[in-house]
């Protein structure tokens, strides 16, 4: 299925391949070189590519391209879901997947690559089960190696492996138990120049960071399941159990894991937790005027947090003079790009910016005004409604510390002006 | 890649501890610097060659990981091959491993030293650990050495048999590895593949499947007898296996069953026929199937069928997007229309996933679209594009918008539409036009909006939008016009603004465009017309090549209809056109002039130019690049791509007429009925005795039982029992049974014993199962007459359903006698419990020539598992029965004697904590509740000691205490009887020799050496069955390993008072281990 896989940095660099089966000659990558420079911006190449002999499939993530050459029929995805589990597993065992982290654990890098894949097909991708093989390196281990001679190499067969719980490993020992779940919700949302709301979504996910001893089996119920229409889990997740019942239940994998995300659509209405008021104008000759305010709404009484936004404007702008009320803004002059970190919304003080735009000389005015991506984060809140009734344990006689989070952040967060 | 040499510096040299003897020099070696001095390669790799030859690990270590960087970055490291090469036998893993990692890389450019390491892998092959085992025959496979191609062809084969599922993984995955080295293999490895696609475990299922894809996808009769164990086991199968298996299972269905949707197909055609409209299909189909269904045969969908697409149908919450995608190509593909439209939610969530994702989803989403407006007009919103964005996604969420358009939406998505004109992205804005022009043209109601705002949007600053708008309105304007001539003066205003701008606009496309108009309804704008054509004579030297050509069409046009005023005009365009640079614009000139300026040998066809020219054209059809794109499979490559990938197998139209189903049954039908008989009428008589006390777990248990029959017809009996067995003994399961009637289907066996179970469960086992059989006895009659289709479904299911039945027959009447301690209370479960285990079993060994048989003497020696002193007047004796457990056929059955000599009632007496090996399996026996002043009791219960000679621990709690005990099988009664032909003794023999073979000789005393004497002292040692043999002097004996069903062969040949003992096994250890026990039991005295 696969063949190789090359990670190429933003600089054209081809600093790491892999080969599982037989060597492809690195020169493969200038298909993908040509495309790339046809781009405006790295997020513009197409996933996949076509060469007269092979197929490249590539994603790009944390500043890398990763390209997956292939020579016969596969299902896209197939690779695509592949190249991000890759990274996923950098970012659990690194912290995160930058190049110089790549470069600098090359080693289990590319033990890693080889494990995952036998064959050019997934082996062993579940990160219990590699964690197992080979161990994470941490300063603690490092020392203890080199005092002990042992290797981060398991010599033995991670039980998970074969067992009907693949995700989970036997023997887990912890001394404090605990149970963290955040819910995470994100709100994607277009509002267009009336205010009015175009089309709005919910996209949330529970993230578990579990550490219990044994064998758990936790059921999970909320109180307002109804909410949830369309849902993916972590196959440890009973799916019958949660058709039948609206409770999830599940032997949880150790450490942190992505539990379940859900999606509630367009269909369901959406609360909008804020506001813009703005009045951008450009004039011949003078340049424009800019005014932007912010304003919660429908948070339930939760502050919001976090607040900045970010206004791509038109390439014919030359420069911006603004004064915000709160925070402070900055402007890229090449990208004309200009971000305003407003932190935290003081209802009795309401945050706003304004100033003048100036145009390069001789320019049209442009025709049309920019759109505004908001960021912001709520915490103690679900936008949804979501909530966590209870959380039980069965299977473990000891009694763990729980704990739920709530998060509302904002998606895609659009305000046409 | 020109700085790939900086960076060689800095990074990838990092791992280095600085104490290492070895880095000083190779801070020297590898430093640009210094090497450079030397300038020599050879001198370059030096200090890596010594510290690889050194003795101490860490130092090998190092220069392996050097090395694997030299790898990973790309550069070569072939030469040093022959130091790494002697490395494979370290001891220290991370070493070997490294050296496997490298080898893998080199060993197809050094052949003949990549030999060397052959042996290591071989002798790696034997290993006991089972993760050395498997990647020596992973890292074997992948050295892509010609030679060493019968090597490999053993190693997969012998390691398909491997006890270890991993292992087996492994071999799957080589398979096709072997297969592109050596192609002529197929047939031995279509073989070892079959054998594979057998395997019961959810670990190996994928992987052999994808062998099976990637060697002989076109042996589609392999997929048959495993065709229902796949669908079962499909949702534990890990992600990327799921994947796989829908794959060619989608390409299965299509093969197999006829079109879900045929009857709606025909009526769809000859409706288009009539209207010549596609749209609203959906709720045609809803009015054709109503109004159809009494004329026609209704359509009733194969059980498989159904299985398939009810088991995927989970998958749609799967978090990995390909599987999610795959299920929905498989509905998209295979599903009744009524179905398809659940998928679309699941895809809708796949949108807030990578952008990559996105892309592939929405591409497909695309072509679903064209076809099934309805799937996703309820998600339009989830269309709407996001200025961040990427540019590809833009334009495939506006394809997607465009194709869901229909007259109610349209107001919106033209409304949004507009706000995307105005987009920065420029390519984003032309195609926003192209796609304004798609919906008008298809829903006429909004046509004349679309004019008016692309007219406007012509006095747009931006020359792309003006451009593409110029392009759209003149198709638009073609189209009217084709459809409404009536009204000539019609757009009249429109044709004038754009003569006017004729001047302005520069895109060549555009201009083009224009000009052709003009020339087409010259007649409505009679006075500009020749004027225009006056400007563009003037500039014509200047205009790209196909504003030329528009330039000399609508010269001709105008010369034909308003000769007085442009003839001069005409030739003088004409003149120009004859000297021009390209010969398109030179032979049109040449064409037009003889058709339009005739000379004295004016053509025939002069007379005819105005037919030619001024004839009405037909309308241009604005239509999705998606419209094509479903004669690829979705999902795939090649849809994607839009043209065929390499290795693309065309998906396959459903056929006519179904062909046979009946190779999908597992086992032939015969003889089920008198076993089933037989049994109805054993349990007749048990029926009575249930336990009222226990009956309200019970009862729960059967009224959602029932409520599954009412809602699933074809429910069979074997699936009852099934499911209500899995009810009582599994109350985590219980309710997703109960609830979700989809899976009643035949479980695998794995799940049945669970080690969750605690003592209640296992009590209401039996009385659910006493009750049941009585219960179930009426439903199988009933079956039986109603339904002989079914019925017969449900026996193929069952594998070697007719030998175990028939055995346990045999049990429960005959041998009672010779074992009389399982006429306790739960012997009569057996014929349940072993029925529903039997149907449990999916796709057992129906390969082997071999059948499981009665064993043919039962030990009477009793092991001590508990004394009494320490016991506490609790004793406990434990003895093999030697019969099949009826919790699970791998296990081996254990009585166990209890017996209280205390003064008081021992109370609750069950199995506490188990403390096993992995792999091994403990059934509990029934808790005891009152074990009586001097009572004794027996109680039997399973183990499965998973081939093992490990012993099995656990505690046996009362009520008051808790005692650790330990069950040690030998290995002989980890054996059971199979019967077997001598040819096929000595076949399977044969297979089995050199380490598999254990011999041995012992002295006999002479009165020992008859027949008689000789079978049973085999039989005390080992669980097996005589052969029946032809030579003389020989006798052969037989049997299975209980938990991985490997073959127990044994041999007694006879010469005067010695005796050749021959033990084949490809366990090692049992064979040996069995020699040792039956030297032992020969010797003996009497």
């Amino acid at each position: 299925m696969i063949h190789s896989l090359f990670i190429i940095n933003n600089a054209g660099d081809v600093f790491m391949e892999k080969h599982w089966k037989s060597v492809i000659n690195r020169s493969i990558c200038d298909y993908f070189f040509e495309v790339q420079s046809k781009a405006a911006t790295p997020e513009d190449v197409p996933p996949v590519i076509s060469t007269p002999h092979h197929y490249l499939i590539n994603i790009y993530r944390s500043q890398l391209h990763l390209v997956a050459v292939v020579t016969t029929e596969v299902p896209p995805l197939f690779v695509i879901e592949f190249l991000h589990r890759v990274m996923d597993t950098f970012e659990d065992y690194f912290g995160d997947s930058s190049e110089a982290t790549i470069k600098e654990q090359y080693v289990v890098v590319y033990e890693l690559l080889d494990e995952m894949l036998d064959n050019g097909f997934p082996l062993a991708m579940e990160a219990n089960i590699l964690k197992e093989l080979i161990k994470p390196s941490n300063i603690l281990r490092t020392i203890a190696n080199t005092m002990t001679g042992k290797s981060n190499v398991s010599g033995t067969l991670p039980t998970g492996q074969l067992s009907n719980i693949p995700w989970r490993r036997t023997g887990v020992k912890y001394t404090n138990n605990e149970a963290y779940f955040d819910i995470i919700e994100e709100v994607d949302a277009i509002v267009d120049k009336s205010g009015s709301t175009v089309a709005a979504e919910i996209q949330g996910r529970v993230d578990a960071t579990v550490k219990l001893s044994g064998m758990p089996d936790l059921t999970l119920t909320f109180m307002n399941p109804r909410l949830l229409d369309d849902l993916s889990f972590h196959p440890c997740v009973r799916f019958k159990r949660w058709e039948a019942e609206r409770v999830i239940s599940f032997v949880p994998p150790d450490g942190s894991f992505r539990l379940m995300s859900y999606h509630i659509g367009t269909q369901n209405l959406v609360a909008i937790p804020v506001y813009l008021r703005h009045n951008i104008s450009f004039r011949e000759g003078s340049g424009g005027r800019f005014d932007v305010s912010v304003g919660p709404k429908q948070t339930m009484g939760k502050t919001v947090e976090n607040v900045s936004l970010e206004v791509p404007f038109p390439k014919s702008v030359l420069n911006v003079t603004l004064t915000p009320n709160v925070g402070k803004y900055t402007f890229d002059p090449v990208n004309k790009i200009m971000v305003w970190e407003i932190g935290r919304i003081d209802p009795t003080k309401l945050p706003n910016i304004r100033g003048s735009i100036s145009l390069q000389s001789g320019a049209p005015i442009p025709e049309s005004n920019p759109t505004i991506s908001v960021n912001f984060t709520i915490n103690q809140m679900a936008i949804s409604g979501l909530k966590v009734n209870r959380l039980d344990m069965y299977g473990e006689k000891y009694k763990p510390f729980k704990g739920v989070k709530y998060i509302t952040k904002a998606g895609k967060f659009q305000v046409r002006t | 890649m020109a700085s790939n040499g900086g960076f060689q510096n800095s990074g990838y040299n990092n791992d280095r501890p600085p104490s290492s003897t070895g880095s000083g020099d190779a801070d020297v070696a590898t430093d640009p610097a210094s090497s450079s001095f030397f300038m020599n390669d050879y001198k370059k790799h030096d200090d890596l060659k010594q510290m690889l030859d050194t003795n101490k690990d860490n130092l090998k270590l190092e220069a392996m990981k050097r090395i694997i960087g030299m790898v990973a970055k790309g550069k070569d490291a072939s030469d040093l091959f022959p130091a790494v090469v002697k490395n494979v036998v370290s001891k220290n893993l991370e070493v070997k491993k490294l050296v496997y990692v490298y080898l893998t890389r080199y060993a197809e450019e050094q052949q003949d030293l990549a030999l060397l390491s052959i042996s290591t892998f071989q002798r790696a092959l034997k290993d006991p650990n089972q993760l050395i085992r498997a990647s020596a025959l992973r890292v074997l496979s992948s050295i892509r050495v010609p030679v060493i191609v019968p090597i490999m062809m053993l190693s997969i084969k012998e390691s398909c048999n491997d006890m270890s599922p991993y292992v087996r993984k492994t071999a799957a995955h080589a398979i096709p590895k072997l297969f592109s080295l050596d192609p002529e293999l197929k047939d031995q490895l279509i073989e070892v593949i079959e054998k594979l696609l057998a395997d019961k475990t959810t670990l190996v299922a994928g992987s052999a499947i994808q062998a099976f894809e990637e060697v002989c996808p076109e042996r589609i009769d392999l997929i048959h007898k495993n065709y229902r164990k796949l669908c079962n086991l499909l949702v534990d199968v890990e992600e990327w296996g799921q994947v796989v298996i829908i794959n060619m299972l989608t390409r299965y269905a299509r093969t197999q069953f006829v079109n879900p949707n045929r009857d709606d197909m025909i009526e769809e055609e000859s409706e288009k026929a009539f209207y010549g409209s596609d749209e609203d299909e959906e709720k045609e189909d809803k009015e054709e199937e109503e109004d159809d269904k009494p004329k026609k045969k209704p359509y009733v969908m194969d059980p498989d069928h159904r299985l398939l697409l009810r088991n995927c149908k989970p998958l749609l919450n799967s978090r990995n997007a390909a599987v999610v995608m795959a299920v929905a190509q498989l509905y998209y593909h295979c599903a009744p229309r009524a179905e398809v439209g659940m998928v679309a939610k699941s895809l809708i969530r796949l949108l807030r996933s990578h952008k990559e994702v996105q892309y592939i989803v929405l591409s497909n989403i695309a072509t679903m679209s064209v076809k099934r407006k309805g799937m996703f007009e309820p998600f339009l919103k989830s269309f709407y594009v996001h200025s961040t964005d990427p540019t590809h996604v833009k334009l495939l969420k506006l394809e997607i918008l465009t194709n869901l358009g229909t007259e109610t939406s349209i107001s919106t998505i033209i409304r949004e539409f507009q706000t995307y004109i105005t987009s920065t992205d420029k390519e984003f804005a032309a195609a926003t036009i192209q796609a304004i022009g798609r919906c008008a043209s298809t829903i006429p109601e909004i046509t004349d909006t679309c004019l008016n705002g692309l007219v406007r949007l012509m006095s747009n600053r931006d020359e792309t939008v003006v451009a593409e708008s110029v392009v759209v309105i003149k198709k638009l304007l073609q189209m009217q016009s084709t459809d409404s001539v009536s009204q000539p003066q019609e757009h009249k205003d429109i044709i004038v603004h754009m003569a006017k701008m004729a001047q302005d606009i520069t895109v060549p496309m555009a201009r083009a465009s224009i000009l052709w108009m003009i020339g087409e309804y010259s007649d409505r704008v009679p006075k500009i017309a020749p004027d225009v054509l006056r400007q563009c004579a003037k500039n014509f030297i200047n205009e790209e090549d196909i504003v030329k050509l528009q330039i000399l069409n609508l010269a001709a046009k105008l010369c034909i209809t308003n000769s007085k005023q442009t003839k001069l005009l005409c030739q003088y365009v004409f003149n120009l056109a004859k000297y021009d640079q390209n010969y398109d614009i030179r032979d049109r000139a040449r064409f037009l002039r003889q058709l339009i300026i005739p000379g004295e040998k004016a053509g025939a066809f002069a007379k005819y130019a105005k037919k030619m020219f001024l004839a009405t054209k037909p309308a241009p059809v604005l239509e999705s690049k998606f419209k094509d794109r479903d004669q690829f499979q979705l999902a795939t490559l090649s849809h994607v791509l839009n043209t065929k990938a390499t290795g693309y197998r065309e998906i396959p139209d459903f056929p006519e007429v179904a062909p046979d189903p009946t190779v999908r049954n597992v086992e032939v039908p015969t003889a089920w009925v008198a076993d089933t008989n037989l049994l109805a009428q054993k349990k007749k008589k048990k029926g009575g005795k249930v336990k009222p006390a226990k009956k309200k777990s019970f009862y729960s248990d059967e009224e959602s039982e029932e409520e599954d029959e009412d809602e699933e017809e074809e429910e069979d009996s074997s699936d009852e029992t099934d499911s209500s067995e899995e009810d009582s003994s599994e109350e985590e399961e219980e309710s997703d049974e109960e609830e979700d009637e989809e899976d009643e289907k035949p479980k695998k066996k794995s799940k049945k014993v669970e080690d969750e179970e605690d003592e209640e469960s296992s009590e209401e086992v039996d009385s659910s199962e006493e009750e049941e059989s009585s219960e179930e006895e009426d439903e199988e009659e009933e079956s039986s007459d109603e339904e002989p289709q079914p019925k017969a479904k449900s026996t193929k299911a069952k594998t070697g359903a007719t030998s175990n039945a028939a055995m346990l027959l045999d049990l429960d009447f005959g041998s009672t006698v010779a074992n009389p301690a399982a006429v306790g209370k739960s012997d009569f479960l057996m014929p349940v419990l072993a029925q529903d285990m039997s149907s449990l079993s999916i796709g057992g060994d129906t390969g082997r020539s071999t059948t499981v048989t009665a064993p043919s003497f039962i030990p009477t020696k009793t092991y001590e598992l508990l004394n009494r002193i320490t016991g506490g007047g609790l004793s406990i004796t434990y003895r093999f029965t030697r019969t099949v457990s009826i919790f699970s056929e791998k296990m081996a059955s254990v009585e166990l004697t209890l017996t209280n000599s205390s003064d008081k009632p021992v109370l609750n007496v069950k199995i506490g904590d188990k403390k096993l090996q992995s792999g091994m399996e403990i059934f509990d026996f029934p808790e005891i509740g009152n074990l009586g002043v001097g009572a004794t009791v027996t109680a039997t219960m399973g183990i499965n000691f998973a081939d093992t000679t490990q012993p099995a621990t656990f505690d046996v709690c009362t009520q008051e205490k808790k005692f650790s005990v330990t069950v040690k099988a030998p290995v002989g009664e980890q054996i059971q009887p199979v019967n077997m032909a001598e040819n096929e003794f000595d076949k399977q023999q044969g297979k089995l020799s050199g380490m598999n073979e254990n011999s041995g000789t012992v002295d006999m005393a002479t009165e020992n050496t008859d027949i008689k004497t000789i079978s049973r002292r085999v039989y005390e040692v080992a669980n097996v069955v005589q052969v029946p043999s032809m030579q003389d002097n020989t006798y052969k004996f037989a049997g299975k390993t209980l938990s991985a069903g490997a073959l127990v062969l044994i041999s007694v040949k006879l010469d005067g008072r010695k005796a050749a003992l021959k033990v084949n096994c490809e366990k090692m250890v049992i064979g040996s281990m069995l020699l040792k026990d039956l030297k032992d039991s020969m010797t003996k005295k009497d």
